[in-house]
């Protein structure tokens, strides 16, 4: 224990008795605290700090100061003053925590930095070290609570996800391109609806449709004006992957001239939260839009198993050249097959704006590699292997917070990316001849 | 508007420790695409490796500039052994997709608040240069160099130099490599990877080998880029991998020198439209604002790869008979 090594025998010995009044009083008393907040008073120099709730002094707080080898702790007083004494000198850096445990229910620490703050002795002492104290941003839930909540959160970050990527692996499988300008085609669809919803202040049950309808424009003319000349060229699918990089940045910039650099909100992203059940709850805009992507979902799968064109969809994925051959308009489904992945693309960038929440110019490039992760895992060209790869990711992504930190999430999802090319480089559902 | 300060800045981009680093950087682009015909879309992952294994070795473990700069290229070897491994055995565009997903994933554990006493997270990594005695080594006494847009300190002149040499000996060494027979197999991988098969050559191996000296020439772009600025996790992103890219293959991907050459028209291009969009933003000639206007250049990068891909996929000093391997 660094604890022991740094202290002499009779610091060491009032440390314990202190750490033992502080843990009767965090976690026995609680509101009733001593006059145990100062430790180590007999040190030169020393770190306070005053906890306040509102104005209002909170007692029994506990504070634990490290560093240097040195390792000491308190609770606050009833005037919620702490002192803690600290062996160093100027200059030497102390690592002081908030311990939220003992916060009363529903109160954070709500400072940048959260509830831990390094700080540096300067020339005077005590050094003073305080934190913002808020209500309701600490999650006071059970483990299971917050796992069911990931898991949920996850369901839907994944059906999201998979509305964009059927439509990347659907045109992969028909045309061969891995297209990197999908993320783009997210983006146009949250942007559209920010334009007609906020801009032209449709209603969003009018915005949201039409957004996704001009994304199956959009799509639609992507296909006439670019991909289909290229097909034409005779360009090969390498450089049409670097055209679509191209197409990316265009797009991406472009996104960032009109709407600039910051987000915007979509009308209705504050919406009342429903609860569930024990303390997990969802927001009405979440419910609403994992309804949504379920819906399409099933009508897309339906048009893709029974339909003529969904059929012939699957039999260009298959063999183009024999699809041609049996009297399939190859030209004309690959179309459509644009249109679609378009206007889901699209209706994956609104739902994604209300996820995330907001709109910002490179919305989907944040999320390209995540969707080219789930359409990878799933297996490339295939639809419904890309769906299962989506939510596999979705809920690997969100539940991955519980245990690294949140800005490593996606870090996991793109592990796994390059971990099955490694055991089942064609995929959880697609064919060992694909990956040639 | 001012065109005397455009026309210097732009001059002035001709010769940086900047466009050094993104030469060096290219030039690995060209080593894996141009001549082996490997999608690599996570050269800036590469650059990362470098600039940071510098950094981190002088800064955390105490190792003098030229030790650090060694381990720098040493964990770029060994991204490439984790990148190469499970996927050069598969078909191009799972590496495009696994080498862009290694970049990120590379950049997220630089940027986490997780390893900042090591990585320092958003804020990057400063003053290795000093204390790893790289400052120090600069044999030029102080002073002003040069002439003109070109008029450096002894410190910019002992890093143009610097990358300078790095620069010239990594292409002395690609043109070297590339007229060798070694360089023949790969660029016969690169046509035909079943018929140098065939020949008895162990394909896997020669395309890692590739893989490896084009992610060297990346992370000493890298290492050179470090010795001019601060290592930022802000620079390392996926964007910076499509620019080279386009530098690439603007000059000639299967050229030795066009990559060189690209680079220094790609970014002087860029630093003369950073210094004209504003002005003529400012000066009313363009009806959009400042800010509009600086977005306005990458728009055009875009375009332009686009264009140059479906017109002149070569380059501008290319022979397309080099480039009949792109299917």
């Amino acid at each position: 224990m660094q604890f022991l090594s740094a202290s002499n025998p009779k610091r060491l010995l009032s440390s314990l008795l202190l750490l033992l009044i502080a843990m009767v009083l965090g976690f026995g008393l609680g509101a009733t605290p001593a006059s145990a907040d100062s430790v180590g008073e007999d040190l030169e120099r020393g770190i306070t700090g005053n906890v306040k709730l509102d104005g209002e002094p909170l007692g029994g707080v506990r504070m634990i100061v490290e560093g240097g080898g040195y390792n000491a702790e308190t609770v606050t007083g009833a005037d919620g003053k702490w002192y803690i004494g600290v062996p160093g000198v100027e200059g030497d850096t102390y690592k002081v925590t908030l311990d939220q445990e003992t916060l009363p229910e529903g109160i954070a620490v709500t400072g940048e930095g959260g509830a831990t703050k390094d700080v540096v002795l300067g020339k005077t002492s005590p050094l003073v070290s305080n934190f913002f104290i808020g209500e309701g941003t600490r999650v006071t839930v059970s483990v299971f609570d917050q796992v069911v909540a990931r898991l949920i959160y996850g369901l839907n970050f994944g059906l999201m996800l998979g509305l964009a990527a059927v439509g990347l692996s659907l045109v992969f499988g028909t045309t061969g391109l891995s297209n990197f300008a999908h993320s783009e085609m997210v983006t146009f669809g949250a942007v559209a609806a920010l334009v007609l919803g906020a801009g032209l202040q449709l209603p969003m049950w009018v915005a949201i449709p039409a957004a996704v309808l001009l994304s199956g424009a959009m799509g639609w003319a992507l296909d006439a004006g670019l991909w289909k000349p290229l097909r034409k060229r005779g360009l090969a699918l390498v450089q049409l992957m670097i055209v679509s990089i191209g197409l990316s940045l265009t797009a991406r910039y472009l996104f960032q001239y009109f709407v600039g650099g910051g987000t915007e909100q979509l009308p209705g992203a504050d919406s009342t939260m429903v609860p569930l059940f024990g303390s997990v709850a969802l927001s009405m805009t979440d419910l609403v839009s994992m309804a949504i992507s379920i819906v399409v979902i099933m009508g897309f799968a339906w048009w893709l198993l029974k339909t003529k064109t969904g059929k012939a969809t699957r039999a260009i994925s298959d063999n183009p050249d024999l699809a041609a051959a049996s009297g399939i308009d190859v030209d004309k489904v690959i179309r459509t097959v644009w249109i679609i992945s378009g206007a889901l693309a699209g209706l994956a960038g609104v739902l994604w704006a209300y996820f995330r929440p907001g709109i910002k110019w490179d919305m989907g490039a944040q999320i390209l590699l995540l969707i080219f992760a789930a359409v990878t895992l799933g297996g490339l060209g295939t639809a419904f292997g890309a769906l299962i790869g989506s939510l596999v990711v979705g809920i690997l992504v969100e539940t991955s917070s519980l245990f690294i930190p949140a800005d490593l999430k996606y870090v996991g999802a793109l592990v796994v990316l390059i971990g099955i090319l490694l055991f089942r480089p064609q995929g959880l559902l697609g064919k060992k001849q694909r990956i040639g | 508007m001012d065109w005397g300060s455009i026309l210097n800045n732009t001059l002035a981009g001709l010769l940086t420790p900047t466009i050094l680093a993104f030469a060096l950087a290219t030039l690995g682009l060209a080593m894996h695409f141009g001549f082996a015909g490997l999608l690599n879309f996570g050269i800036a992952g590469f650059m990362a490796v470098g600039a940071y294994g510098y950094a981190i070795s002088v800064l955390t473990f105490g190792l003098p500039w030229w030790a650090g700069m060694i381990m720098g290229v040493a964990a770029s070897v060994v991204f490439a052994l984790i990148m190469g491994i499970p996927t050069l055995r598969l078909r191009g565009d799972y590496l495009a997709i696994v080498t862009i997903a290694a970049a990120e994933i590379l950049r997220l554990l630089f940027l986490t608040t997780a390893f900042e006493p090591v990585t320092g997270s958003a804020d990057g990594l400063f003053g290795y240069n000093n204390s790893g005695g790289f400052a120090d080594a600069n044999p030029f006494p102080p002073g002003d160099y040069g002439w003109g847009p070109w008029t450096y300190n002894e410190q910019t002149l002992w890093m143009l130099v610097f990358g300078l040499t790095v620069l010239a000996v990594a292409t002395l060494l690609l043109w070297a490599l590339m007229r060798s027979p070694w360089g023949r197999v790969v660029k016969g991988i690169r046509e035909d990877e079943d018929a140098v098969r065939a020949l008895g050559k162990n394909v896997f191996a020669y395309k890692m080998q590739a893989l490896i000296i084009g992610g060297i020439f990346g992370a000493l772009g890298g290492i050179v880029l470090a010795t001019s600025t601060n290592v930022s996790p802000g620079v390392y992103v996926t964007s910076l991998t499509f620019f080279l890219w386009t530098a690439l293959l603007l000059g000639g991907a299967a050229t030795i020198f066009g990559p060189v050459l690209g680079s220094i028209i790609f970014w002087v291009l860029q630093a003369f439209l950073t210094n004209i969009l504003p002005a003529l933003a400012e000066s009313g000639i363009l009806p959009v604002s400042g800010i509009q206007a600086a977005t306005l250049r990458y728009v055009l990068v875009g375009i332009g790869l686009m264009l140059i891909v479906i017109y002149r996929p070569q380059g501008i000093f290319g022979d397309k008979r080099e480039m009949t391997f792109v299917k």
